[in-house]
Order: C-alpha cells, then sequence, then structure tokens
C-alpha cells in the first residue's frame, strides 16, 4: 500500500523522488525529504514504539528534536546500529531499515506490557524501595533484572566503522536557529559585516515557517522568505551556514559545541564523516531557538495518534501527510486552531475542537466556527479509547458534571501552549525569568555576551520578532567591532501569534491512582507519580525530579518539565517560581561518542613516539615496552630465549664486553646564559660554580618541600653553557619547574633554557669494551682515561658529524653517551654496532638497564623514590652542597620531620634464599608473629635476578635503614613470608673501580 | 681519520607525501633551525648577523628576500629561525656578540608542509585557533596546539601552512593532518 495519508497537492515534497525503506522489516515507500516520522505517517503508520518502563504502545508526539517517543534503531549494516534514534529528525533515504525498541516478540504484541498491569508496584521512586529486602536478592536477582530492563535500545557489538571529523571555528556573531527571527538576525549582523555562523537541527532552515501558514513576509509566503534569506545568506562572504547542526552546549566564554550530521541522510555516504564536530568560540551569541508546543495531560494521553497539534501541521504542510481521516483536537490555546483549520482546508474530517477554556473568543476561532468545525468550549477529554491506536475521546465538562460524550477519532492533536526554548540560555548560566500572565520561563539575566530573539524570548508577534532580531544582528556585528551601517527592514504583512495556555494537568488527568496521564513519555512519569512525590515529603523540585526522574530521559524534559513543575507546585500550594526550575544541562540533545571523540581513535588516541633508532630495533627484534608515551626497547630476545634468558645474557654481555643501549629518550635541557652556573646552583642541591667545562656532574633536583624531584648527569660543555639531561618521564615537567622559577623567582637572571630531548639522538656505550668500540669513529677527541676521565663530556665529531660525547656511566662499567644529532642517530648505530661486533657487545633494552644500575645501587627516581624520599634517605647526602646558602627545597631538607629519626632510607636486601626474587611494592615487617595488622616498616622499591651476582637482590626503603645493616626482616607474602637481610645498596663492584676501567 | 664513513642522515617523514580532499602534504626538506632567545638590547645585533629584522610583534614572521630564511616571534624573547638553505645560525649568531642563547634545534624539528584550499580547515580539525586571514595571514606564526601535541604553525601563503612539530611527534601528526585532510 503507497502513501495512504500523503496528501495530494499538499506540502512542500510535491514531485520529490520516491525512496523504498523498512520499518520492522515491512517495505514502505517514502519521499526524499521525509523524516522517518513523516515517511510513516504517510503509510498510515503510528504505532512506532514501546515505553521504557510500562512498555505501552507509542506512537509519534512531535516534528522534532524534542520527541520523547519515536525512537528506533536505524541499521545500515552489522556495525552501524544506530539505537535511540528520533524518527523526528532521522532522514529518509533509500534503503533505510528502521527497527522499533524495548518489545518482544513484536511491537504488536510486547510481553514486556505485563509491566503496565503490574504498574502499581512501578510507582515513583520505586527502584529506592522495593529491592531493598531480601539482601540477598539483589546480586542474583533484582540487579541482573533491573539492568536488563534498563536502557533503551541496543547497542552494536561491532567498532563503529564510520569516521567523525572535527572543526574548531570564530567568528563574529553565531546564530543558534534558522527561523525567521534567527534568519533576521543572521542577514542583518552579516550585512553589517560580521563573520556569522548559523546553525540549525533541521534539514531545511525556516523553523516555525515548515509549518505556519499565515505568515507573509516582505511580499512572500513565510517558508519562501525564509528560503529566499537563506540563500541571500549563502551567497555573501564570512557567513558559513549549517543545517542538519545542533547546538548541544553553551560553555564559557562564549564557546558553543555543534553537531553537524553529515551524512546520516545519505544512503551512500562515501568517504564523508558521519558526523563533524564543532567548536565554535563567538563573540556574540544570538539564540533563535523557538520555542516548544507543550501536551494536554490526561488519562491516556500517550496512545498513537495522540500528538502534538504544531507536529500534525507540519506533517500536513511540510510533508503534505494528514496525520489521520477524523481528527479531533484538545487545547487550551488558540494555536491548534490553525493546525485544525489547515487539516479542514486539505480535506481531513475535522471532527471537534475540545477547549478547555469557557470563552475562547478571537479571529481564529471565528474562522474555525465558520469552517464548520464543532468546538466544545470549558469541556475536557477524559478518557480515550484504543491500545495501540487512538480510536475515540470521551469529552466531558471540565467541571466533572454529566455524562460524557464519546467521539470516535483516529488521530487528536492537543495544545497545551508553548515553553521557550532556553535550554542554551540556561546552560550559558543566564538566570531565567518567570513571567506570571503567560505562566512560562523566559531569559532574564545574562551571564554571557549574548542574546535571546523571537520565540524563545517570549516574543511572539512575528513582526516583533523579526524587529528584535534585526536590531540584535545589527548590534552584535558592532559589539564584534565591525563598523557596518546597514539597517535593514523587513515588512511583515501577515502573521500568527499566540500566547498563554495552560500548565499541569486538565481535569482528565484523574485524581485516583489507576489513571495514568503522562507528563514525561521518555520516561513513563505520570501526573499520580508527581503528586505521589510530594505525598511523600519531597519538596524541591530537584528532588521530585530525581524521585520521579521526570525530565531526565535523553530529551531533557523538552516536553515535560513545565507540566511537572505545575503539578508540584499545586501540590505544594506554592507559585511556580517559589518550586523553581531544574537547571539545563548540556547536551541538549544526545551527542555521539563519537562525535566527541572524533579523530581522536586507533593510532591518534594518544601519540607514540619513537627514537630515531627505533627503525634498528624493530628490525633486530625488540620487544618495545610503553613508557609514557615512548616505545622503549626492552630486551632483544635471540632464537629461544624468553625475557629472562634475554635480560640475563645482555646484563652478563655488558660487564663482560660491552652493550649499546638506546637512551634517546632522556630529556635534555640546554641551560646557556652568563647565569646560567649561578641558576643551576639555584635550581640542583649540588655545587656547580666550580665545575670546570669539559666535566660533568651527577645533579639532584628538589621540591621547595625537600623531596628529591628529578635527577641526572649534568655535563658543562662552556663557562655559560650547560648540558642537563632529565629522566625520560620528566623531560617536560623538569623544563616546565625550571622555567617556573627563572620567571617567578629569578627573573633577574641572563640565562634562557631550551629543551633539545629530540635534537640529539642518544647511544650509551657501557662496558669494559665500550672504548674500543667508539675509537674508531671519533675525530678530535682524546678518549683516553687521562684525558677524558669518568664524568666528562667533549665535542668533536664521530662517524664524521658533530658529536656531545659523554663520559659516563649508570651500569658502574666504563660508559659514553654518545649523543648526535636526531637524524644521524641510527647510521651512528649501525656504525657502533659493526664495530661492537668485534668486540662481542650485545644491544640491551631498558629491563637489562634497569638491573644493571640496581647492581650498582643507583636509583631511578620515580621507582625507588616517590615525591617523599629525601637526598639523604636515599644516601644522596653527598650530592648536597653543604656550604650552599640556597637552592630550591633547602628550607625543606630542614623541616623537623625531615631530619627525625625514623626516615625511611633506601637500604639492599639479600633474601636468604638467593634464587627468591622479591615482589617490587612488597611491604616489609620486622617481627612476622606479630598479630595484623602487622607494623609495616618499608617496602620493596627495586628487584631483580642480577646473573651478574649470581642471586636476586632488592633495594628497599626502610626505617632507620642505615641502622639496621645485618638485620634479619620479613617480606609476608599471600602464601609465605620471605626472609631478607638488610645490606649495601651496591651489589656489584662496591668500590666502583669499573668505572675508570 | 680519514677513513671514517660519513653517517647517513636520514631524514624523519623524508620523501613522505599524501594527498586527501583539498589538501596535500609534504614532508619538507631539511633546513637548519635555531631556538633563539635574546632581550631587546641584543636585537640589533642579532638581526645584522642574520640578515634580517627580528619580528617583535606576536604572531608575526619575517622573511628574507630569498625567501629562504624565516623568523618566527614565539614570545617576547623567543625566535624559531629557519634557514631552508642549512646555514650555520649558530655560528652567525655568534658574529653578533651580543647576550643571547642560540641552540640548534634542526634535528628536534620535522616540519609538514600542508598546501591546498582546505589547509586551514585540516588544521583547524586540531587547532583551535581562528585561522581566517584577517586574524593570522600570510606569514602569521604561533606556537599553539594539534590535536594532543603542541606544534608551531607558519603560514607561508593565504593556502599553505608549514606545521614544525617535535620529531617524534611527527608521526601522530603526519597521521592527524592525513585524517583531517579527509574532510577538508
Amino acid at each position: 500500500m503507497a502513501e495512504s495519508h500523503r496528501i495530494a497537492g499538499a506540502g512542500r515534497l510535491i514531485g520529490a523522488r520516491p525512496l523504498h525503506f523498512t520499518f520492522d522489516g515491512e517495505p514502505h515507500t517514502g519521499l526524499e525529504g521525509d523524516t522517518l516520522a513523516s515517511a510513516l505517517l504517510a503509510n498510515g503508520v503510528h504505532l512506532v514504539g514501546r515505553s521504557f518502563k510500562y512498555h505501552r504502545p507509542r506512537g509519534i508526539l512531535s516534528a522534532g528534536a524534542e520527541e520523547p517517543n519515536a525512537l528506533v534503531g536505524i541499521h545500515r549494516d552489522e556495525a552501524r546500529r544506530t539505537p535511540n534514534v528520533r524518527a523526528t529528525v532521522q532522514e529518509v533515504y533509500d534503503g533505510l531499515s528502521a527497527v522499533s525498541q524495548n518489545r518482544w516478540p513484536s511491537l504488536a504484541f510486547d510481553v514486556g506490557a505485563i509491566n503496565n498491569l503490574a504498574s502499581p508496584f512501578f510507582s515513583a521512586g520505586f527502584y529506592y524501595k522495593t529491592f531493598m529486602w531480601p539482601k540477598a536478592a539483589w546480586a542474583k536477582l533484582y540487579e541482573p533484572n533491573i539492568r536488563s530492563a534498563a536502557g533503551l535500545g541496543v547497542a552494536p557489538h561491532k567498532p563503529d566503522p564510520d569516521h567523525y571529523s572535527s572543526r574548531f571555528a570564530h567568528c563574529d556573531v553565531l546564530v543558534v536557529g534558522g527561523g525567521a527571527a534567527g534568519l533576521a538576525a543572521a542577514l542583518s549582523a552579516a550585512e553589517n559585516g560580521a563573520r556569522v555562523i548559523l546553525c540549525d537541527e533541521q534539514a531545511n532552515f525556516g523553523g516555525a515557517m515548515r509549518y505556519e501558514s499565515g505568515a507573509r513576509i516582505d511580499g512572500l509566503e513565510g517558508w519562501h522568505w525564509t528560503q529566499d534569506t537563506a540563500r541571500r545568506l549563502s551567497e555573501m562572504d564570512g557567513v558559513t551556514l549549517l543545517t542538519r547542526t545542533t547546538a548541544f552546549g553553551y560553555y564559557a566564554q562564549n564557546f558553543v559545541g555543534l553537531v553537524e550530521r553529515v551524512s546520516e541522510h545519505l544512503a551512500a555516504p562515501g568517504d564523508q564523516p558521519r558526523e563533524r564536530l564543532w567548536q565554535v568560540r563567538a563573540k556574540r551569541v544570538v539564540l533563535a531557538t523557538g520555542s516548544i508546543e507543550r501536551h494536554m495531560v490526561f488519562a491516556d494521553n500517550d496512545r498513537p495518534g495522540i500528538m502534538l497539534a504544531s507536529a500534525a501541521r507540519t506533517y500536513l504542510n511540510h510533508y503534505g501527510v494528514g496525520v489521520g481521516r477524523a481528527v479531533g483536537v484538545y487545547t487550551a490555546n488558540e494555536s491548534a486552531y490553525r493546525a485544525a483549520i489547515d487539516l479542514k482546508n486539505a480535506g481531513v474530517d475535522l471532527r471537534v475542537i475540545v477547549d478547555l477554556r469557557d470563552n475562547p473568543a478571537g479571529a481564529v476561532i471565528d474562522e474555525a466556527k465558520g469552517l464548520g468545525i464543532e468546538i466544545l468550549p470549558g469541556r475536557a477529554v477524559t478518557a480515550v479509547g484504543g491500545s495501540l491506536r487512538v480510536r475515540s475521546i470521551t469529552v466531558q465538562p471540565k467541571t466533572g458534571e454529566g455524562t460524557g460524550r464519546q467521539i470516535a477519532v483516529d488521530a487528536l492533536l492537543m495544545s497545551a501552549g508553548w515553553t521557550p526554548s532556553v535550554h542554551l540560555f540556561s546552560q550559558s548560566r543566564g538566570k531565567v525569568a518567570f513571567e506570571a500572565g503567560t505562566q512560562r520561563f523566559v531569559p532574564g539575566t545574562y551571564a554571557q555576551d549574548c542574546v535571546s530573539v523571537g520565540s524563545c524570548n517570549g516574543t511572539d508577534d512575528l513582526a516583533a520578532a523579526i524587529r528584535e532580531a534585526l536590531a540584535a544582528g545589527e548590534r552584535a556585528a558592532k559589539a564584534a567591532g565591525r563598523s557596518g551601517t546597514a539597517r535593514l527592514a523587513v515588512k511583515v504583512e501577515a502573521s500568527e501569534s499566540w500566547s498563554a495556555g495552560m500548565v499541569g494537568t486538565g481535569p482528565g488527568a484523574g485524581k485516583d491512582t489507576k489513571v495514568k496521564a503522562f507528563v514525561d513519555f521518555q520516561n513513563d512519569v505520570t501526573a499520580k507519580d508527581i503528586r505521589q512525590a510530594v505525598r511523600e515529603g519531597m519538596r524541591s523540585i530537584e528532588h521530585v525530579k530525581r524521585f520521579t526522574t521526570n525530565g531526565m530521559a535523553t530529551d531533557q524534559g523538552k516536553t515535560s518539565n513545565l507540566h511537572g513543575l505545575a503539578i508540584a507546585a499545586e501540590m505544594l500550594g506554592k507559585d511556580i517560581p517559589e518550586v523553581g526550575l531544574t537547571t539545563f544541562r548540556a547536551p541538549y540533545t544526545p551527542v555521539t561518542y563519537g562525535a566527541i571523540v572524533n579523530h581522536a581513535r586507533g593510532k591518534l588516541f594518544d601519540p607514540t613516539r619513537t627514537t630515531p633508532i627505533h627503525g634498528w630495533e624493530e628490525r633486530h627484534g625488540a620487544v618495545f615496552e610503553d613508557v609514557g608515551q615512548w616505545k622503549r626497547a626492552r630486551y632483544y630476545p635471540q632464537a629461544g630465549e624468553d625475557m629472562h634468558a634475554a635480560v640475563n645474557r645482555e646484563c652478563h654481555t655488558v660487564r663482560q664486553a660491552a652493550g649499546l643501549f638506546d637512551a634517546s629518550t632522556l630529556g635534555k635541557i640546554e641551560v646557556a646564559g652568563p647565569d646560567a652556573a649561578t641558576f643551576m646552583e639555584l635550581l640542583y642541591t649540588n655545587q656547580w660554580q666550580k665545575l670546570e667545562p669539559g666535566r660533568c656532574r651527577y645533579g639532584i633536583m628538589l621540591r621547595e618541600d625537600g623531596f628529591i624531584y628529578d635527577d641526572g648527569v649534568v655535563g658543562r660543555l662552556a663557562h655559560d653553557r650547560f648540558h642537563v639531561t632529565t629522566t625520560t618521564g620528566g623531560a617536560a615537567r623538569v623544563l616546565n619547574h625550571m622555567e617556573d622559577y627563572l620567571q617567578t623567582e629569578f627573573p633577574d637572571l641572563s640565562v634562557w633554557l631550551t629543551s633539545v630531548s629530540e635534537q640529539w639522538a642518544v647511544i650509551a656505550v657501557q662496558g669494559p669494551k665500550s672504548r674500543e668500540i667508539i675509537a674508531p669513529l671519533v675525530d678530535g677527541i682524546d678518549i683516553s682515561d687521562a684525558e677524558m676521565p669518568h664524568m666528562s663530556v667533549r665535542e668533536g665529531r664521530i662517524c664524521g658529524v658533530p658529536t656531545r660525547l659523554f663520559r659516563m656511566s649508570f651500569t658502574g662499567e666504563r660508559g659514553f653517551e654518545v649523543n648526535v644529532p636526531a637524524d644521524y642517530g641510527e647510521a651512528v648505530w649501525e656504525a657502533l654496532w659493526a664495530e661492537g661486533q668485534k668486540h662481542c657487545a650485545c644491544a640491551y633494552g631498558t629491563e637489562a638497564m634497569h638491573v644493571l644500575r640496581a647492581e650498582k645501587g643507583y636509583i631511578i627516581v620515580g621507582q625507588d623514590t616517590d615525591g617523599t624520599v629525601t637526598p639523604s634517605d636515599a644516601g644522596l647526602d653527598w650530592a648536597v652542597g653543604k656550604k650552599k646558602t640556597d637552592f630550591v627545597g633547602i628550607r625543606g631538607l630542614k623541616r623537623t620531620d625531615l631530619v627525625a629519626p625514623g626516615r625511611r632510607q633506601l637500604v639492599g636486601l639479600r633474601t636468604k634464599d638467593p634464587k627468591t626474587v622479591l615482589e617490587e611494592g612488597a611491604q616489609i615487617v620486622a617481627d612476622p608473629k606479630q598479630a595484623v595488622p602487622m607494623k609495616m616498616i618499608g617496602h620493596v622499591t627495586s628487584a631483580y635476578w642480577s646473573e651478574n651476582c649470581g642471586r636476586s637482590i632488592a633495594l628497599a626503603v626502610i626505617e632507620d635503614g642505615r641502622d639496621r645493616m645485618g638485620q634479619t626482616l620479613h617480606v609476608p607474602m599471600p602464601s609465605t613470608t620471605i626472609e631478607v637481610e638488610v645490606c649495601d645498596a651496591v651489589f656489584f663492584d662496591q668500590n666502583g673501580e669499573r668505572l675508570h676501567g | 681519520m680519514a677513513d671514517i664513513a660519513l653517517a647517513e642522515r636520514r631524514q624523519k617523514q623524508g620523501g613522505r607525501k599524501a594527498a586527501a580532499g583539498n589538501v596535500t602534504l609534504t614532508a619538507a626538506s631539511p633546513a637548519s633551525r635555531l631556538a633563539l632567545r635574546a632581550p631587546e638590547p641584543s636585537l640589533g645585533p642579532l638581526s645584522r648577523a642574520l640578515g634580517m629584522t627580528l619580528p617583535t610583534t606576536a604572531k608575526t614572521s619575517a622573511t628574507s628576500a630569498n625567501r629562504r630564511r624565516h623568523s618566527l616571534w614565539l614570545g617576547p624573547d623567543e625566535w624559531l629561525v629557519i634557514d631552508e638553505n642549512g646555514a650555520d645560525l649558530v655560528a652567525e649568531c655568534a658574529t653578533s656578540n651580543s647576550l643571547c642563547s642560540a641552540v640548534d634545534v634542526s634535528h628536534r624539528n620535522v616540519a609538514i608542509l600542508v598546501d591546498g584550499v582546505g589547509a586551514a580547515a585540516c588544521i583547524n580539525a586540531g587547532c583551535p585557533q581562528d585561522l581566517s586571514l584577517e586574524t593570522f595571514p600570510a606569514g602569521g606564526c604561533s606556537r599553539t596546539v594539534l590535536g594532543k601535541i603542541e606544534v608551531v604553525l607558519f603560514r607561508t601563503a593565504e593556502t599553505a601552512f608549514r606545521v614544525e612539530v617535535w620529531r617524534s611527534f611527527s608521526d601522530y601528526a603526519w597521521d592527524f593532518l592525513e585524517d583531517a585532510a579527509r574532510d577538508s
């Protein structure tokens, strides 16, 4: 059956291309330009879903973003299954497949609807009460069942194959909402020279002109004026027009988030992103977000076929669809009369207008009467017949007297009035004000450089709205610094306007507990739920909201908030402003994670940093570990080796022959200027003034509190130039720390800091053969022990390229660190590797590096220290200049608790069983027989198997550790307690002779 | 020791090219780069030594007559000097005998050239700055962010940018720009 309810000659899709789509597998035809909702209605389909809690049959309430009912799944393929799509927003494309949600086995027969019969058990706040006991039932019965019932729609099982993009944008004036007012504001701002972004959530600009038939602007029908104006704007420089784009969040300093649905409406999106996130910084914002019609609250007002009057009018005037063949209207304001008149004129049997008001009067009422429409004033709809579709309504005097009159209808249009869309204004931290006469909240006090125009501002009259918008656009352009002098005039020859209406329930909502008069359709909140919340003691709307979940669904109560508030206020006997309006929060409508994450997926989730030598390491089978964002070679397994075997071999080889290690990730900072040494004295604990150029020193940096912040070897290149190294992880923060002190504490010093971490590739050549390996490649540097002793630095050439050659060691062996400009790193490594092969050297990774340094008792900041370790605790007192009068942390070191006995001090640990390797982080106790909880006197910071020592080794921090040499302590583990002996932290070559060759 | 083989220079991203949307990406040729810090009194001597006037206005640059050397203002006392002919900029600064810190960072940075009518849109996928010609004209420059990393952005023409990035972040920068270019 093709489009049974499309009315010939009606709407704006005349002549549009037919499209084929399915709903729950049933094939249907629609027209290009249809939303899924309009296309379903064109086929006479009203039943589109089941409600969240009671599984009640639901239809289409609205024709826009506020839709609480018509949520469907859109399936493109296995991986592209989007749940909870509003059928009123989704455009139809050829081949679209939509499925209904929250029903089983079918939409028309849903087992879950038993919840509707069991509804007395699901009253407001039921989840706070019912599941409290028996307590044991929670984990096995209640929670699993609630989890499966909770949530709406089914998420896809596969990774999202679509791509999403991001765009930062700046403008003078951002206009949100492209109805008549928004277009006028944008045009006025653009004509005055402003850079303008205009966005609208619909597929076309036009706003209320989509359904209003009575407006004439500048000689054109209202809709045509909006299309003309949009075209005019599109031809102007500096104007960006964004349709299908929702402004979802208004943040600080006119920062507004928009999401543009780029290809959601296309059958074949190609390479286009699915959505584009816009992050807009606007000098001025004009909000022209319109208003949203409210439904009437009466018994069974959720039956499919019952919808907002303006929605029915949209379906007729824009999409050419008649929502029913026998239509009733239930209203408390005039705008619904317009819908009735349009439908009547389109040939629809308009059965009745039920008006809650006693004496409705005015031109529009006369016009309806003139068309022969029956009007029943002072009456209410008190009952609805039909379940999967409305069949009839029962009309009674609103006083409740007399018997009801039943009228057969297949659609009922309702309008309780209009709620200005103040969501974004409220998000901007603006304060709303209550207009008692019209019973609505409108923008009151502004918090940002923004202005509201048109119906979101409570300006009902079209001419007034456009005047207001034109002026706002012009003012915004001027405020943004543009000097245009355009003063536009737009003549509104005819318009519709309405206001007032009602909030809260009509008589049909009933007082007894059985009536379901829905306030919030999406969360299944009824009028009685709100009354019950008040009866149970909720006084503030914030509490009522949380107790009933009114307005807490994904539609954020766009249609329900004001009704809920009014019912609560009535129950409390207070005025609406006294009960308060809940705060609106971003997002205005749901935003996909894809749009928020956009490019930051896969390899763009986080930068992966590799060193210049990474390629060689990969080719030689390195296993990498993540160190922050860096990939570092952890070990180089040979055939048949596991990590343990590879690390043992690497450690052994370094001490027997030599090893090459990629140390390029070390932080490097060049400290240059005449006051460089003075600055170093202030930032490090050590003495620097007397360090001769060409020599190095191990430096310790403290925070003000006296705890170790970083360490590293520093080479003095010249009187006024230091080459500072930091830990890999500390590279960025140490530079920031130094720069911070330089700028805030020592700004008088002539010294500058430059990060050269990535300028230099660093190749550590360590081991007894290290000098023989580098010797053939070095040019212009005497590397003999006499001329270049341990802890010295020279500049010269290696492999023909510049080098800063350090004689230093983190292994305890004679060693060099070869710094070369990064692009040469890999080639120099290869040359050193070739030389190393002659001496049986190996490449070693971070794991062997850790073991080798632990054998020597060298600490790693961040592993053996944890931000509460002083130099004295770490056994590094020798590195603190005793005669120095100032450095960062000098006062901190003198704090009483840092000089008191009982400090945890760095020591070595030997397990009684040499084969047992301790666990890093394990706690240490003196007496293993004491009662739990035991007194912990320290913990293991580093623990390894040492092939070179032929036993396990460990470093630990222990209370008064240095006074405990030789003591036996205990490390309790889950299955056993390990005996350990406290020893010196240096396990290998205790005299340090190997350093010097 | 004349028999030492000269180490080959292996440029990160060297020779890499890509095109998508309205943008082409090209890895820039090697260049010498100088991180220059200097107080105001040194600017005259340094400008003479470098053969170009160091800019003193925020977010502006100066380019030499042969268009091969650029000085980018990065801060009140900070410039990034790029010489596409590979000149020894540290040595040139030394001839000025003025108070400064001149540090060679030629290998620290990699440059990605972003060209085409979609160049600004591509970069704006991850850079929050206003890249309209009005506020960021050709010659404009800024140390800023691109996605999750820091870059120095230099607009060389209306539709051309040079993105200077630390070498270990250049894989990320390239991948980000290539992904963003699809929607430029």
